[in-house]
This record gives structure tokens, C-alpha cells and sequence, in this order.
């Protein structure tokens, strides 16, 4: 792992927070949740170049949960497919950063997504033209726990595992809270582990805060042969910002230039 | 010869399978009778049966598309377009991948399974996504032309295939042009401008219109997005009228483009013939198109109503 792992979360964060804040709209509750993934797997993980972004053995990843894009451009941004400085025009009518990803228009995107529940399928569509082509590239792909109710991950979850499609690595981010508030009040969603290892599914779970569990995890996926990987990561929406954390209403809201000012104060302080 | 649209594309996406490694075929438990089987047989490893599972299947073509393959992802109509809509708006239009959405059992002509099974809505639905190809083959040979075509042209695409068997019209050396409808009559009285099974009836009507001394332009308007708004507007201008038939509802499909087309550019009466606002039912297709006037006769007694 490498040492700037924090100082590399940490301005994701600031990222998130004031692209929020300047579009006036967005997802920060699971874009925070979602960010210490993001950061081991584009920092750490994914053999990928923004200087040779079409490379087709380059590895994959699937925002599933395409509400966290702000997560995803500040990976982007800070792994260099495109200038930080643009981050403040997300959601802007002429920006390329759209609320939700969008492959046709933002750099190292590599699926758009924003309709729950279909990313699974699309990472599974990936990994089996890699095993076409008789490439060892591997597919990422992040859920929201939420997302899961959505019954096609759940087509797309025996999909991987008839398949055996061991080059896809997805990940639940468990942060425990979806828009109407606990995923145990609008849907039960737990066992996670129990109904994807019935699907075929070699299943881990990790403190999705945890650099080198991350890590670990992913070296674990890749070890395991013949059957997907889930990695069931605990995280905690809103993280690194007290005022949002675990607060349901920070799903979709944005903050305000005062609230963003704290967040950063408090990220700088970390 | 006058055989199905989908024995057609079967044997035409093995022909492909042979040429291009790319393509790629993809079902959802009905490959014996979409014929992608022949597909599947031939190229085992480039095959993948989705299970009865639509949503993902039009899902995973799109990783597949992402990377370069040419998937081919085919069900029924209805299921293609009414239970995946979601997944092909927002996994293969919108990023504009390069799936062919396959439908086989369109319209009121797939029969005894019934209404819920027979797509009507499906060329209105495909036709409003943004960046779609909507192409209905008259028959066997155009339909064989089709799927080569649209292996070669990048986009999204709906292939829309029937299940019975109908009438060959077209020689063996035609040449298909996905983007312009043909002219298969010449006529100044009045167009009937169809497409798919109708195709062959609306030649009927036309020869039997003759022999009473109406002059019928026929044209296959097989693609019916981007619709070759040319041709609509020289049937407009040269005939005055336009008669339009297809194996769907009247509402959003092939009669309706039609009517855009002559609105903005050529007002004339335009009668549209086509499922009125109903679902279809079970009994022997072919009595059924007959059954909701999806007929010769119907044809001939539209073009003398203007």
C-alpha cells in the first residue's frame, strides 16, 4: 500500500465536497461512503493510464451506483484523465461531468450508469469478453447496499456465477442507508453474504474505511479462481464529514457554501 | 425461400459467426426458436444463454459492446422491448453501444401464445430512444441482408423478425440499403407504404388495385428509423396519397413516422393501417393479420376510401 493513500482520500474528499457545494445538487452522503474504494482501487489496484485510456487490457470499473459520480470524477480528476479544476462544473449545462457518469462524455468513464441494478450485468459482460479475448483484465464493479433490491443484480449475480467469471470483483458499499432512510426499515437487504454465496460467489467482508483490508481484499479476489468475487464493505455514508455521517437526509442533498467551508475544514484536519 | 424472418437471421448470424469474431449472440432461454441456436451450435464458445433474464441480458451485451464485441441479443419482441426498455435506454442507447437488440415473435402473426406475447408497442417504443435503428425485414432474403448490415453499421439497432413463415419477394441478389426505403411498385394513384409480412400483401393489394385501373406505389420501408424521409416525401408529392400498413399498433410505428414526415414536408391524407389501440389474442397468425385487417383486402378497400 502506498504511504499517500490518506493524503489521496482525503483530497477525493475535499473534491466531493466542494463540487457538491458549487453544483447546488448531488449525492454526497454515498460518494463519501464509496471514496477510501475508489481511491485503493484507482491509486492501488487498476492497471490503467489516463495517457493510454483505450489500452485494451486496461482494467475495468462499473459505478454501479452511479449517484456517487462525484466519488468517481475525483478519482478521475486526481488519477489525471482530465484538470481538477473542472470538477466544479459537475452538473453544469455545459459540463462534461454529468450528475450521473456518462462514458460518451467524461474521460475514463468506462460505463454509464445511473439506473440502479444494471451495472452488475455490464461488469459480467466485460469479464466475458476478456476471457474472449484471452485477456487477464479485471472488472470492479461498486453497488450500493440499497441497489440491491433492484431484482436484476440478482439475474446478473447468477449470471457471474454460472459463468464463473473470477475477473469480476464487485463491491457492496454497506453503508446501511438508502433515500427513505435504513435499508432494514424500506427493504431488508441483509444477509448480503449469505444470498451471493448461495449465487456461486466467493464473498468477503471488510471495513470499507480499511486501506489495507481493502487491499487485501482485492488480492484475495484475484487469488480466488472459478467463481466472482463480493466484497461486502462496511462503510459509513457521509464519512470523514461529522455533520453528514450516518445522517440519512445527506443522501441527496447538497451542502451550502458555509457547510462546505466546515466539511473542508474538518478534511484538512485529518 | 418464404421462409420466417427468423430462420433467416439464424442462419445469417452463423454466416457472420464465420467472418467475424466479434459477433457475439446472446439469449434468454429461447435460442430453438429466436434461431440463435444455429449460432450457438456453431460457435459454442462465443454464445452465452442468459437464462430467462432479459434485463440482464440486454445488460451484459452492453459490457460486451464496451469491449469491442458485436452482440447480438435477441428474445422475444415483447420481452426485448417492454421488459428490458430500461436497460436498453439506459445501457445501450444512451452510451450509444453497438448492441442489436433482436426481436423474433412480433405482432399479432406469432399466434396461439396470445396478446401478452405479441409485441405491437415495440417499433413505437424503440423508435423514441435516441440514436436507435429500427429496421423490419419484408422477408427471408432481406432479413439474411439485414443482420450482415447491421453487423457492419456501428449503433444500437433493433431487428425486428416474425415467426410464421411468409412470402419471399425479393431476389437472392438484391441489394439491401439500410438507409433507403425501396420501391417495389412503381404507382401515381396512391402509396401503400409498408414493411415486414405486410410488405407481400401490400403487393397484392397493389396488383389487384390495377386490375381496376388504380395505379399503387409499393415501398418496404424496412428501416423505419431514420426513416427515408425522401421517399415519404416523393410518395407525398407524386401521389397525393399514402396508404400505411404494418404488424403493429397504429400508435408511434410505422404510420405515425410516416405522418411526421408528411406533416412537416407534404401534407396529404394519410390513412394508417395497423393494430387500433388493441392488444392481440390467440388463434392461428395468419388468420389473426386477416382477422385485424391486416389484409390485401383491407388494403384495397383503405386506398378506395380516400
Amino acid at each position: 500500500m502506498r504511504s499517500d493513500m490518506q493524503d489521496i482520500a482525503k483530497q477525493m474528499r475535499i473534491d466531493i465536497v466542494e463540487m457538491l457545494a458549487a453544483a447546488g445538487s448531488g449525492h454526497p452522503g454515498g460518494s463519501l461512503s464509496a471514496t477510501d474504494i475508489l481511491a485503493v482501487l484507482y491509486f492501488d489496484k487498476m492497471n490503467i493510464d489516463p495517457a493510454d485510456p483505450t489500452d485494451p487490457d486496461r482494467d475495468r470499473l462499473v459505478l454501479a451506483k452511479g449517484h456517487a459520480a462525484p466519488a468517481l470524477y475525483a478519482a478521475l480528476a486526481q488519477k489525471g484523465f482530465f484538470p481538477r479544476e473542472d470538477l466544479i462544473t459537475l452538473r453544469k449545462s455545459s459540463s462534461y461531468l454529468q450528475g450521473h457518469p456518462n462514458m460518451q462524455t467524461t474521460p475514463g468513464v468506462e460505463m454509464s450508469t445511473g439506473s440502479l441494478g444494471q451495472g452488475l450485468s455490464v461488469a459480467n459482460g466485460m469479464a466475458l469478453a476478456g476471457r474472449l479475448d484471452n485477456r487477464d483484465y479485471y472488472v470492479y464493479c461498486i453497488m450500493g447496499d440499497g441497489e440491491i433490491q433492484e431484482g436484476q443484480v440478482w439475474e446478473a449475480a447468477m449470471s457471474a456465477g454460472h459463468y464463473g467469471l473470477d475477473h469480476v470483483i464487485a463491491f457492496v458499499d454497506h453503508n446501511h442507508l438508502q433515500i427513505d432512510g435504513d435499508n432494514s426499515d424500506v427493504m431488508t437487504v441483509n444477509p448480503i453474504e449469505d444470498k451471493f454465496r448461495a449465487f456461486g460467489w466467493n464473498v468477503m467482508t471488510i471495513d470499507g474505511h480499511d486501506f489495507d483490508a481493502i487491499s487485501d481484499a482485492v488480492d484475495a479476489a484475484k487469488a480466488s479462481t472459478g467463481k466472482p468475487t463480493l466484497i461486502v464493505a462496511e462503510t459509513i455514508k457521509g464519512k470523514g464529514v461529522s455533520f453528514m455521517e450516518n445522517q440519512v437526509g445527506w443522501h441527496g442533498v447538497a451542502p451550502t457554501t458555509e457547510q462546505a467551508k466546515e466539511a473542508v475544514a474538518e478534511l484538512m484536519a485529518q | 425461400m418464404n421462409s420466417a424472418t427468423r430462420e433467416a437471421f439464424g442462419k445469417a448470424l452463423a454466416e457472420l459467426g464465420a467472418t467475424n469474431p466479434d459477433i457475439v449472440s446472446l439469449d434468454a432461454d429461447l435460442s430453438c426458436t429466436t434461431k440463435s441456436a444455429t449460432f450457438a451450435k456453431a460457435y459454442p464458445d462465443r454464445f452465452f444463454n442468459m437464462g430467462i433474464a432479459e434485463q440482464d441480458l440486454m445488460a451484459t451485451a452492453a459490457g460486451l459492446a464496451a469491449c469491442n464485441k458485436i452482440p447480438f441479443a435477441s428474445t422475444f419482441s415483447v420481452f426485448a422491448t417492454c421488459r428490458a426498455l430500461d436497460q436498453i435506454r439506459n445501457s445501450i442507447c444512451y452510451p450509444h453501444l453497438n448492441v442489436k437488440v433482436v426481436g423474433t415473435h412480433a405482432g399479432p402473426s406469432c399466434g396461439e401464445d396470445g396478446g401478452s406475447h405479441q409485441a405491437i408497442e415495440d417499433i413505437a417504443i424503440m423508435r423514441s430512444l435516441p440514436g436507435m435503428t429500427v429496421v423490419v425485414p419484408a422477408d427471408d432474403v432481406e432479413a439474411e441482408k439485414v443482420v450482415h448490415a447491421a453487423a457492419a453499421y456501428y449503433g444500437p439497432m433493433y431487428l425486428r423478425f416474425a415467426r410464421l413463415a411468409s412470402p419471399t419477394v425479393h431476389d437472392e441478389d438484391y441489394e439491401f440499403d439500410l438507409f433507403h426505403g425501396e420501391v417495389m411498385r412503381d404507382g401515381t394513384d396512391v402509396a401503400i407504404i409498408a414493411c415486414g409480412m405486410m410488405v407481400p400483401r401490400a403487393l397484392d393489394a397493389a396488383e389487384q388495385l390495377a386490375a381496376e385501373g388504380i395505379s399503387a406505389r409499393v415501398v418496404n420501408m424496412h428501416t423505419i428509423k431514420p426513416i427515408d424521409a425522401d421517399l415519404v416525401e416523393a410518395c407525398a408529392r407524386e401521389c397525393g396519397k399514402i396508404v400505411t400498413i404494418e404488424e403493429a399498433t397504429i400508435v408511434g410505428g410505422l404510420g405515425s413516422a410516416v405522418c411526421e414526415v408528411v406533416a412537416e414536408r407534404c401534407p396529404v391524407p394519410v390513412k394508417r393501417i395497423g393494430m387500433p389501440d388493441i392488444f392481440g389474442k390467440s388463434g392461428p397468425g395468419a388468420e389473426l393479420l386477416d382477422e385485424f385487417g391486416l389484409s390485401a383486402e383491407n388494403i384495397i378497400e383503405t386506398v378506395k376510401s380516400f
